[in-house]
């Protein structure tokens, strides 16, 4: 019954029942407005009660108020049915064998054009009708571990996701992709960087940034682009592999640790903060941009560490934040705190006692910066020195979200504040680096001539 | 093989067996044996001050040099419903064209490069399409619903148009008939074309997103001059709402033809309303041709699926030498195909349309979707063909005929010993790029096995002399979906209403008033493609002038002026609405307008004492004019010794006037010279 008239409420549910027409029927509605006729279209749950929405001849969809029907008519009704073509993936012995895992993101998809659908496509056979590039690079199998927006990712699916790609190299998998929504692709990376460790083989996620039924999507490229790093690059660690530039040319392949989102809606919104990139990828190639990265191996070894603290918080300080912040957060029986500070890593005075407090109740609190390039420099100001005193541990060049995985990962491992504190500051995939390469800050500002010059001559 | 068979014949005979006429010739009946039909789709840029999904301005062009960033993009086909891809994804796909895109950063940002969503749609833009939709007697609709059309040329970086349905079924009055309109949409623009060669495509983005209503017709359009009217009266329609961009480019027609036995063929981009005849007249005999194609080949093939052409690579300078209009270096890295057409026999030099026959067809395709630019190919019916191997569009057919060959070097008979070729084939040779090769014959092999059929669904791009070139294969009406970014707009009643009480005069009411005015029906267009009327009207009623004097002092005079003086800074028409008020308050007499208008045309910013100082007006009263007679016209039996009386009224006219202007009706005056003197009043 609620299929029937789905996605309509109130007035407008009172109308189609009224006249008995049901959603997927060809109607005939007279207005007064005029005369329209089309086949009326499921509502999206969030829209207005006031409105029925047609699919015209044409294609074009339209809505009319419910306020302006005189009469309604049903003469024919089609129902669409959902249905992807699948095309025998090809397969050959010479290709390498790669696992595609899904976690909920579009990587695919394809358009039901009657009702506007998009209907994602995920298995091997379904990716090739899309993509039909895929063969020519791996023997692709797929599988799908779960269906989550990119936000909902949590402790729950990294546990997940670590033990199956754990399993899938001692099979003796070629390379693993993982489709992830990019929102949160970032915190992902950085908790298989931690769960999964000394891997023989490249673990990369890709995501897109423009959805995958439309033409200009990145999904197809960022597709090809992944499944070539997995089956060919050198470098056996977890990557996330998006667009370099907004231009259809090269993706970058970007340590799990160090990379974040930093643009909302940019196809090359995945930047490597404080460092350079592992490499570029075209194609057809893969172009290494630094050599300290962990070879592939032909041995199907790997660490799986699938543990995770999930009473970690995260707190973004800003002027005048009240002490009952942290307070609050030390009550409600958290064990870690990541501050993301202000320059090189402080917080306003007025926090002392309570991070004092937080530290007698056994809370491990490690500062980050929100400046996210550069170090957390603690001893160059009293303030700082204040603050360590009070059990605040820097966290070197660790980005704040990163940090926030690491410490949920460390404490999820262990209780004892030293050994976390030992976990913390030892250096897993260039989570911290020695130091800060000067082209790993590289934010050019617009209007300079220089950098204009520099825009014009190379693809944005 | 080569006795008796001439293509020039060959030509002249098909172009005869296709019965076609000039346009000037072609008579109603002309079309109705066809059974030509005609429907629009109008594209009308909007005045607005942004555009309509982002606040980039709207309506500021730049070079193309004029760049600040390029990006670079490829398209790819989404997949249609039945899991396959539609013919125009396919074929541009086929294609693989690297898109790129030129940004000027005060005309786009991310949102025109498909780096960001929409931003809520322009308010302003959709007021005055509701506007149109109500002028066009549309039903409008409850509830706006942004869809995506796709579009897989690169026209649009998204890959999607962004456009919605504002109303649906209308009409609009002609001199003889109603005209039903389908529906009336907004929509974002495209981008300009910079240069397509090869497998390169630059745009720039500046037009991008500008806002855009389209007016679609239902083919009710039976000959190719009510084809023009329609269009004339849709662009009266859309300026009269003084809320349209105008300019080259600001309006732009699709034309749709179809005939008997034909198919819809879209002819994109008409930019000029005037071109519409002969491009309609000579896309209906193109279908006519293309089904007398047919005709001959299904005789010569009953089975047509049996059909199968052959190719072979051949080597240039073995089998033929390298046409002397190719570069020698390319040639040498070209590949070079040899395509054998079983029963293609006085098809290639089949009339098409004027100097051009259906090798025209299979050439445009092999530029279009295998890449390569012309020349392309060579066939064995070269009925003309300059040395440079082109059809210049301005040369007409008749020359160039016995060129044919010459110069070319090749020598078919090897092509067809290389097939052993029956008496009926045609054969042709085509060359390009390695990588192009497959996709070419591929082509070749797909239009012909189309002409079997008859005429193809397809885009048509049109060209000056009138004819047309393939663009691309008609996209389906699989390629239309809701636009998730966007959420509907309700449209509500009192808003509408609002706009209903603004809305100008309908253009056919303009009409009916300008004939009982009695304004020359010859200043029609130029009035209303300007907006104008009400003007006319304004100063009508404001000044209670005779509104044929208005009618025509700006309809024939200024439109004149217009021609010939350009103006030191932006002319307003309101201008003349402040000068007739000017003369009024003055007390002049109103023939002086024609005397000071060239001079308020080219200078927008002169007082209007100081036009009346340039054209050396100086005030006199009635009775001075009228004193000077008597003497003026002893004057005149002393210098000349001519008893005509009129010639006599002609030259104390001729003194008077200049004097006279502005202070005192020229009509009246010649009355008061021609009193006693028994001459005519004017």
């Amino acid at each position: 019954m609620s299929d029937m008239f789905k996605g309509y409420k109130g007035k407008a549910l009172e109308i189609l029942k009224k006249f008995k027409v049901r959603v997927w029927s060809e109607a005939k509605i007279e207005t007064t407005r005029g005369e329209f006729e089309g086949i009326i279209l499921p509502r999206s749950e969030n829209d207005d009660a006031k409105h029925l929405v047609l699919k015209l001849d044409t294609g074009y969809n339209i809505g009319i108020a419910i306020d302006s029907i005189i009469e309604m008519k049903e003469y024919g009704y089609k129902e669409a049915k959902y249905k992807i073509p699948e095309k025998e993936f090809p397969t050959s012995p010479e290709k390498p064998n790669i696992k595609l895992f899904g976690t909920g993101g579009t990587i695919a998809s394809r358009l039901d054009y009657r009702t506007g659908a998009v209907i994602p496509a995920f298995s091997p056979g379904e990716l090739y009708g899309a993509v039909p590039e895929l063969a020519d690079i791996c023997n692709l199998s797929t599988e799908k571990l779960f269906a989550v927006f990119s936000e909902n990712m949590g402790p729950e699916q990294y546990t997940t996701l670590a033990k199956a790609i754990g399993k899938e190299i001692e099979k003796g998998i070629d390379g693993i992709v993982i489709g992830h929504g990019t929102d949160t692709m970032h915190h992902t990376a950085a908790a298989l960087s931690y769960m999964v460790q000394n891997s023989p083989v490249p673990i990369v996620m890709v995501g897109s940034q423009r959805s995958s039924d439309r033409p200009s999507s990145d999904a197809a490229l960022n597709l090809i682009h992944s499944t070539t790093a997995a089956s060919q690059a050198d470098i056996a660690e977890v990557l996330v592999c998006m667009f370099g530039p907004t231009s259809d040319e090269y993706a970058l392949l970007h340590r799990g640790t160090r990379v974040r989102k930093m643009h909302s809606s940019y196809r090359s919104a995945f930047r490597t903060i404080g460092d350079i990139p592992l490499a570029m990828v075209k194609r057809d190639k893969i172009t290494p941009l630094r050599e300290d990265y962990n070879h592939r191996r032909k041995d199907k070894k790997v660490d799986i560490y699938p543990y995770f603290e999930e009473r970690v918080t995260m707190v973004y300080y800003y002027p005048n934040m009240n002490p009952d912040i942290i307070d609050a957060v030390v009550e409600k029986g958290y064990k870690g705190i990541i501050i993301a500070g202000t320059g090189l890593g402080h917080v306003n005075k007025p926090l002392y006692p309570a991070l004092e407090r937080a530290r007698r109740a056994g809370v491990a609190v490690y500062m980050t910066v929100q400046t996210l390039w550069g170090f957390v420099h603690m001893n160059v100001y009293e303030t700082g020195r204040d603050m360590m005193s009070k059990g605040v541990i820097p966290a070197e060049n660790m980005l704040p979200e990163v940090a926030y995985i690491k410490l949920g990962w460390a404490l999820g491992q262990t209780g004892d504040l030293d050994k976390v504190k030992e976990i913390m500051l030892t250096p897993i995939g260039g989570d911290i680096t020695e130091g800060e390469p000067y082209n790993g800050y590289l934010v050019y500002q617009g209007g300079i001539p220089e950098v204009e010059d520099f825009i014009k001559k190379f693809h944005k | 093989m080569k006795n008796n068979f001439s293509p020039e014949h060959n030509y002249i005979n098909t172009k005869k067996i296709t019965g076609y006429v000039e346009k000037k010739e072609a008579t109603r009946e002309t079309y109705s044996d066809l059974g030509f039909k005609c429907g629009h789709e109008i594209h009308q840029q909007l005045k607005t001050k942004k555009k309509l999904f982002c606040r980039c301005p709207a309506g500021i062009y730049h070079d193309p040099d004029d760049f600040n960033a390029e990006i670079l993009r490829h398209m790819r086909p989404t997949l249609s419903e039945l899991g396959e891809y539609d013919g125009t994804a396919l074929m541009e796909f086929k294609t693989k064209k690297n898109i790129t895109y030129r940004i000027n950063n005060q005309t786009a940002c991310t949102y025109d490069i498909d780096d960001t969503p929409p931003f809520p749609l322009n308010r302003e833009a959709l007021d005055i399409a509701i506007e149109v939709a109500l002028l066009l007697k549309t039903n409008v609709v409850g509830e706006l619903h942004i869809t995506r059309k796709q579009y897989l040329d690169g026209s649009i970086p998204t890959g999607f148009q962004r456009t919605a349905i504002v109303g649906i079924e209308g009409e609009i009055p002609l001199k003889n008939k109603k005209v039903r309109i389908i529906q009336l949409s907004i929509e974002e623009e495209s981008c300009r074309e910079v240069s397509d060669i090869g497998h390169e495509r630059i745009y720039t983005t500046d037009r991008l997103g500008i806002p855009l209503i389209e007016t679609v017709t239902y083919p009710d359009l039976l000959t190719p001059d009510e084809a023009a009217e329609a269009a004339h009266y849709i662009r009266f329609l859309t300026r009269s709402t003084g809320k349209v961009q105008t300019g080259i480019g600001a309006a732009r027609e699709d034309v749709n033809v179809s005939i008997d036995g034909g198919t819809r063929v879209e002819i994109k981009g008409v930019a000029h309303i005037a071109r519409i005849p002969l491009l309609t007249h000579n896309e209906a005999f193109r279908q006519k041709a293309l089904l007398e194609i047919k005709k001959t080949l299904n005789e010569r093939f009953p089975n047509p699926a049996k059909w199968k052409m052959t190719h072979k690579p051949v080597s240039p300078n073995h089998i033929i030498e390298i046409p002397t209009f190719i570069d020698k270096k390319k040639a040498n890295r070209y590949h070079w195909v040899a395509v054998n057409l079983p029963g293609f026999k006085g098809i290639l030099s089949f009339f098409t349309q004027p100097g051009k026959s259906f090798a025209n067809e299979l050439s445009d395709r092999l530029k279009v979707i295998a890449c390569i630019e012309k020349p392309n190919m060579i066939h064995s019916e070269p009925w003309y063909m300059n040395k440079k191997g082109n059809t210049p569009a301005n040369l007409r057919q008749e020359e160039g005929f016995n060129q044919a060959l010459n110069g070319h070097g090749v020598d078919f008979a090897a092509v067809r010993k290389l097939f052993k070729s029956g008496d009926n084939d045609a054969q042709l040779i085509l060359w390009g790029p390695e990588d192009d090769i497959a996709t070419a014959i591929e082509t070749i092999e797909e239009r012909c096995k189309w002409a079997f059929e008859g005429v193809p669904n397809e885009t048509r791009k049109s060209i000056a002399d009138g004819t047309t070139i393939f663009e691309r294969v008609l996209p389906g009406p699989n390629r239309m979906y809701p636009d998730t970014d966007s959420p509907p707009i309700p449209i509500e009643e009192d808003h509408i209403q609002g706009i209903r009480k603004i809305l100008p005069r309908e253009v056919s009411d303009c009409m009916k008033q300008m004939k009982k005015w009695q304004i020359p029906g010859d200043t029609f267009c130029y009035l209303l493609k300007r907006n104008l009327f009400p003007l006319v009207e304004k100063i009508v009623e404001d000044f209670n002038q005779s509104p044929k004097f208005i009618g025509s002092l700006i309809g024939h005079h200024l439109k004149y002026i217009e021609g010939q003086i350009t103006p030191s800074s932006p002319f307003t028409y309101d201008r003349i609405y402040h000068l007739v008020d000017f003369i009024i308050k003055k007390k002049l007499k109103r023939d002086i307008l024609k005397q000071m208008l060239p001079v308020v045309y080219q200078y927008p910013n002169m007082d209007f004492e100081s036009v009346l100082t340039t054209i050396e007006y100086k005030p006199k009263s009635e009775e001075d004019i009228l004193d000077s007679i008597p003497v003026l016209k002893e004057k005149f039996s002393d210098i000349s010794n001519s008893e005509n009386e009129s010639a006599m009224i002609r030259w104390v006219m001729g003194q008077l006037r200049p004097p006279a202007l502005g202070n005192m009706r020229l009509s009246e005056l010649h009355t008061k010279v021609a009193a006693g003197n028994g001459g005519n009043d004017e």
